[in-house]
């Protein structure tokens, strides 16, 4: 599904060059779970921009089904996003002066679905997720689970073949934080690839890959059955911070 | 392309910024309606002088005679020199260029009144004068009918009067029709009662207070001979009357043993010319306005452009959202001209009505006024409107483009970063 070879990235900061991927090699599969952790700085957000096709990477090669991503207009890159990739993020993006359903009929909008199709649809979704009761209210009326629910179900309408998550839970409580990893886990169990950006080791636990960035690089990739082992580490390193 | 997401969305993110939009608008609208406003005004000048002349043959030119300043064939200088018959039926035979050919007998109103009918008396400008005056100089009948071939053929004593004579000559009820004047001493009836329908005055005196007789009556009623004191051509379609003006002076000269050279003998005036001058000044006037009015509707313009740049620096986080859900840039390009479009033409056409609608009532009140206004009908056609509209909406997309290519060149992810 996803096969990243070699990839580097840089940032050019006035004068200097931040040199943040220093070659990254990573297979994803179909249908995977996988978490990206990493202390501020790793280069965690950089990775998923480039997995997202949200931004281009300077070196190395990017498999996404099989098709080479380099050197593609917006607008193509647009398109693709649009096709295959589903967001949700952190502060959860919706568009302040739509309402629930519009925000979530709104990358059919652009895949130039008509008006009264998409809006079927996207009720579809929130009912999925328990938020057809919401679908007229507008973002400031909602808690921020049931944002990030709006925000899921936007991801999910265009039928993409990878979610990509950045800190998904991070502006919500705990219990709130579960559920919507309970969703990304039924997502994932339809056969969704997921791949979330997260620094929250209880989170990360959830997932079936744990992918460690440090400096720039893998620093190790942790499979499900060694998570435990991985959360001891990970309470030794908090310790010691 | 334009549905009804794109309008949704540009009225909430106007609406977002109540004041803000207003403050921006104000300037375009401010831009339109002074554009609006000074080129009515321009051309309201421009139909008032233009009313004065309007009925004026352009292709016109007059002719007088002075005295002469340079020696020439045994005459000296200072000679006193007058037209006749001969020269004008030698034009009529010689020069074909000529469309009209009226000359004129002027009475003047020499020693008081002139004019007497019963107790009543007044001094007016008599003139001797041909029918084809009435196509170079416009005039109409309001009671009775103009002068014709006839009389002057027949020599009549008929005579067509301005309205301020008849005001002056008869009582308020009293018919003019068929009354007698005497005028120095020569008894004329009233054919007309003649309105003039241009400000252009020659020989003097106010147009109202004229009183036209045939030609040939005036020069065989009062012992002028075969003199003329001036004439009125008018020059064929296709012939340039400044030509023709030359010609018929070398024409004259050589008639009169006038030396060629001699500037001031032969006294002329050319309505082209004076056309010519006015039309420079019109297309001046209306060249400043649109420039003075193009200048302000930039600064407008600018202001849009300004808050447009601002609006896309809020929404940066949104643009980057839905582009990272399949907007495309051009789509999201579209979206930024279009609200500036949206904003700019709002703001322009209510600039445009106000314009209009104040000019429409400066024109009641000028209609009010009367004639004697040199500024009437301040309008603004629909050659006008239509460019107005252009401007804006050439100008709307203009301030929006600088802001769209701005927006497009974020890149999603610096976007999306944005929010801190």
């Amino acid at each position: 599904m996803i096969t990243l070879n070699n990839i580097h990235k840089s940032y050019v900061m006035g004068s200097s060059k931040l040199h943040v991927l220093k070659g990254i090699d990573l297979d994803i599969e179909q249908g995977e779970f996988v978490s990206i952790m990493g202390s501020s700085g790793s280069g965690k957000s950089t990775l998923l921009n480039i997995l997202g096709m949200l931004d281009n990477y300077d070196d190395g090669s990017y498999h996404l089904d099989n098709r080479l991503i380099a050197d593609m207009s917006e607008k193509k890159a647009a398109q693709l996003r649009n096709e295959m990739v589903g967001f949700v993020f952190q502060s959860f993006n919706l568009i302040s002066f739509k309402n629930a359903m519009e925000n979530v009929a709104l990358p059919l909008y652009y895949k130039g679905v008509n008006r009264k199709k998409r809006n079927a649809i996207a009720m579809e979704y929130l009912e999925k997720l328990g938020l057809a009761p919401w679908a007229s209210h507008m973002p400031n009326e909602m808690s921020g689970g049931q944002k990030q629910r709006v925000a899921i179900a936007r991801a999910l309408i265009s039928q993409p073949k990878i979610i990509l998550a950045d800190e998904p839970t991070g502006a919500l409580d705990t219990t709130t934080s579960y559920e919507v990893m309970e969703i990304l886990k039924e997502i994932n169990e339809a056969g969704i690839t997921v791949i979330i950006v997260t620094h929250e080791h209880d989170i990360a636990a959830m997932t079936q890959k744990v992918v460690r960035l440090k400096d720039g690089r893998i620093d190790e990739i942790i499979r499900n059955g060694e998570l435990k082992a991985f959360r001891h580490t990970y309470t030794k390193e908090l310790e010691t911070a | 392309m334009l549905d009804l997401d794109l309008w949704k969305e540009i009225l909430s993110a106007l609406k977002q910024n109540r004041m803000r939009s207003f403050m921006t608008a104000f300037g375009v609208f401010w831009g339109i309606f002074m554009l609006i406003i000074m080129s009515g005004a321009g051309r309201a000048l421009e139909n008032g002088v233009l009313d004065g002349v309007k009925a004026f043959a352009t292709n016109s030119a007059f002719f007088w005679t002075e005295r002469t300043s340079i020696p020439y064939e045994g005459f000296q200088r200072g000679r006193r020199w007058i037209y006749d018959n001969q020269d004008i039926e030698y034009i009529r035979q010689n020069v074909k260029e000529i469309e009209y050919l009226s000359p004129r007998l002027f009475g003047w109103q020499q020693g008081g009144d002139n004019t007497v009918r019963g107790e009543r008396t007044g001094s007016f400008n008599i003139f001797g004068d041909y029918p084809d005056y009435f196509k170079i100089d416009g005039w109409t009948p309001v009671k009775g009918r103009l002068m014709n071939e006839i009389d002057v053929r027949q020599k009549r004593k008929v005579c067509v009067i301005g309205e301020r004579v008849e005001e002056m000559m008869f009582a308020k009820d009293e018919d003019p029709i068929g009354q007698y004047l005497k005028i120095s001493g020569v008894y004329f009836q009233v054919v007309g009662v003649i309105h003039p329908e241009t400000r252009i005055n020659i020989g003097g005196g106010k147009k109202e207070e004229t009183i036209i007789i045939p030609f040939s009556t005036m020069q065989t009623a009062y012992n002028y001979g075969d003199e003329i004191h001036f004439f009125s051509v008018t020059a064929n379609k296709g012939t340039s009357v400044s030509e023709l003006e030359e010609k018929l002076k070398r024409i004259l000269k050589e008639r009169h043993k006038i030396a060629p050279d001699d500037m001031q003998a032969i006294g002329s005036f050319n309505i082209e010319a004076e056309f010519k001058k006015f039309s420079a000044l019109f297309f001046g006037i209306q060249a400043l306005t649109w420039i003075v009015g193009i200048g302000t509707l930039m600064a407008g313009v600018i202001g849009v452009s300004n808050i447009m740049l601002v609006i896309i620096k809020e929404r940066t986080q949104e643009i980057g959202i839905q582009r990272a859900i399949g907007a495309t840039p051009g789509k999201i390009m579209l979206h930024i001209i279009a609200e500036s479009v949206f904003l700019t033409v709002m703001a322009g056409y209510i600039g445009l009505s106000l314009g209009v609608g104040l000019l429409e009532v400066l024109n009641q009140i000028l209609l009010a006024a009367g004639d004697e206004v040199f500024f009437r009908n301040p309008e603004v056609n629909l050659t006008m409107a239509l460019s107005a509209l252009a401007v804006l909406v050439f100008s709307g997309a203009f301030a929006g483009f600088i802001p769209a290519r701005r927006a497009i060149k974020i890149k999603p992810i610096d976007a999306l970063r944005d929010e801190g």
